[in-house]
Order: structure tokens, then sequence, then C-alpha cells
């Protein structure tokens, strides 16, 4: 397949993560929407690697933004743990209060 | 009364024949795999954004996660395929799922009409940015089989890493980062001692 069609799937994913966030009331989905945001970024780093010459480095973002991902996803993880547990809820928009 | 999951069922198929369609059309059997994982990648994200469980909108990540694996293999990076099946499949998602456990369900949280002008919205803003670029970005017309097989091996990558003239940096600064979110994040989730001694079910359950 050309160029173009992988940036076009992951251009669909992008806006379906958006969506996600913006659509659904829960911070978990804000996560899941997240994660496909990091995957649509990582699909057009490999994809644009592939077809500009024989280098690596779009592959080595895509392996730094994997490993970031990661991070993410488990302080992310935690911060939803404690906002449950403070606010009671998974609603960002409940989670409005610094102190506690 | 429609059943709406069964519209949406149908029409998640009718886009899995129509992504395998064009990549058949347009570049035979190797298409077909691309249509396979872009099948994947849109399926579970559609699927994701639509479910109301918690439950199967993580599950159905996987089949993001598991396609754009494929992409990357597709693509000639099977490093970055394999690293991405482990970390994102074997990994993230768990801990995703770990959040799923650990909070209520909330089935009348979806909201269709949200969703559904989510999406307009979405893709009418993506498919007006999509035609500009595409009319006026100079694409790369060859197909990814036409070009040469890509020379890099996964121990390239990991000399990459170590060699003091590539990412040697890059990598040292994400082993910190990493050690410091993973200690941060057990850290917050920590439950302290006056959450033993106070009301048990002050979280308001």
């Amino acid at each position: 397949m050309a160029l173009g069609a992988y940036v076009a799937v992951s251009a669909a994913l992008f806006a379906l993560g958006l969506v996600t966030i913006a659509a659904r009331r829960n911070i978990l989905y804000v996560l899941f929407g997240i994660e496909m945001i990091l995957n649509a970024a990582n699909i057009n780093f490999v994809a644009f690697n592939r077809f500009n010459g024989d280098g690596m480095d779009g592959r080595m973002f895509a392996i730094f933004v994997i490993i970031l991902a990661a991070a993410e996803a488990a302080v992310a993880l935690a911060i939803v743990l404690n906002v449950y547990h403070l606010f009671g809820s998974t609603k960002p928009s409940d989670a409005d209060l610094l102190r506690e | 009364m429609v059943d709406l999951q069964k519209v949406f069922y149908s029409g998640l198929a009718l886009l899995a024949i129509a992504l395998h369609g064009w990549g058949l059309a347009s570049a035979g059997p190797a298409g077909l795999a691309f249509g396979g994982c872009a099948t994947l990648v849109l399926g579970g994200a559609l699927m994701c954004l639509w479910e109301r469980s918690v439950v199967r909108s993580a599950f159905s990540l996987m089949a993001t996660f598991t396609g754009c694996a494929g992409f990357f293999i597709l693509l000639g990076a099977d490093f970055v395929g394999m690293a991405q099946i482990l970390i994102y499949v074997g990994g993230i998602l768990a801990l995703l799922l770990f959040g799923v456990m650990l909070s209520p369900p909330d089935m009348a949280e979806r909201k269709l009409a949200r969703v559904g002008g989510g999406l307009l919205v979405m893709g009418l803003g993506v498919a007006w940015v999509s035609a500009k670029v595409a009319a006026s970005v100079k694409w790369a017309q060859l197909p990814a089989d036409e070009l040469p097989a890509p020379s890099t091996k996964a121990e390239d990558i990991g000399i990459a890493f170590i060699a003091p003239d590539q990412y040697v940096v890059p990598f040292e600064l994400a082993a910190v980062l990493l050690t410091v979110a993973l200690v941060a994040a057990v850290y917050i989730a920590r439950r302290r001692i006056s959450d033993f001694t106070a009301e048990p079910d002050q979280g308001g359950r």
C-alpha cells in the first residue's frame, strides 16, 4: 500500500481517539482515547520512516513513544484510582477540588 | 424500535468489507493484509467508542493495538511490532483492565447524541483537513512492497540504543523516567494508614 493509505488510517484513528475523549464522560475513556491517539502518531512515525529512505529514526521515535505511553498509563491509573477514592465518581467533571 | 446494537455491528461489517476491498483493489494480496489490519484498528476504536460497558471497550482496544502491531510489521518494523504487542497488549491493556475493575460500571453514561455528534463533527473536520493535505502534499507513490526491504534489524536497534553518537541519552532518560513514573504511581495509588482506620466506605461506592 502507498503512504497515503497508512496516513489516512492513522488520521481516522486519531479522530476516533479525540471523539472518545470528548464524547464519553468517564476518566477511563479519556485514557483509552489517549492510547488511540498515541497509536495513531506511532503509525505515522513508522510509515514515514519506511517511505523515507533507509533510516531508523522514525522507528526509534515509535519505541520511545511506547515507553512514554507505558509510564503515562501507570501514572494515569494511579490518578484514576485516587480520583474515584476521593470524589466517589469517575466523571472528569466531578473532580473539581484541589484540596481534600 | 431498531436494535441499535445490530445496526452498529452491521455497519462495522460493511466497514470491514470496504477496507478489505480497498486494500485488494489497490495492492492485491498484500493490500488484503493491510485491509485486515485497518479493520482491526478502526473497528476496535469504533467499538471502544460505541460500547456501553467499560470492560468491552477495554477489550476492543486489544484489536486496535494488535492492528497497529500488524501495520508496523507490514511496514518492515518487526521489532516495533513485537514491542507493541508485548507492551501495549500485554502491559498497558492489563493496566487499563485493572482500572476498569476497580471503578464502578455506569451503563447510562454513553449518550447517543454525544457520540453521534462527535463522530459527525470530527469526521467532517478530519475529512476537510485530509482533503486539503492530500491536495497540497506530493506523496510518495511507490507502494511499500516495491521499496527495497529495510536493512535495519533488531540488532541495529539495540546498538543504536547504546551507541554514544546515537540514542544513548534518550535511552537513559527513558529509563530514569520509567523508574520515577512507576515509583510515583505506587506512591500516588497507595492507601494511607488513615484510610484503614477511618470509615471503610468513605469513597461513596
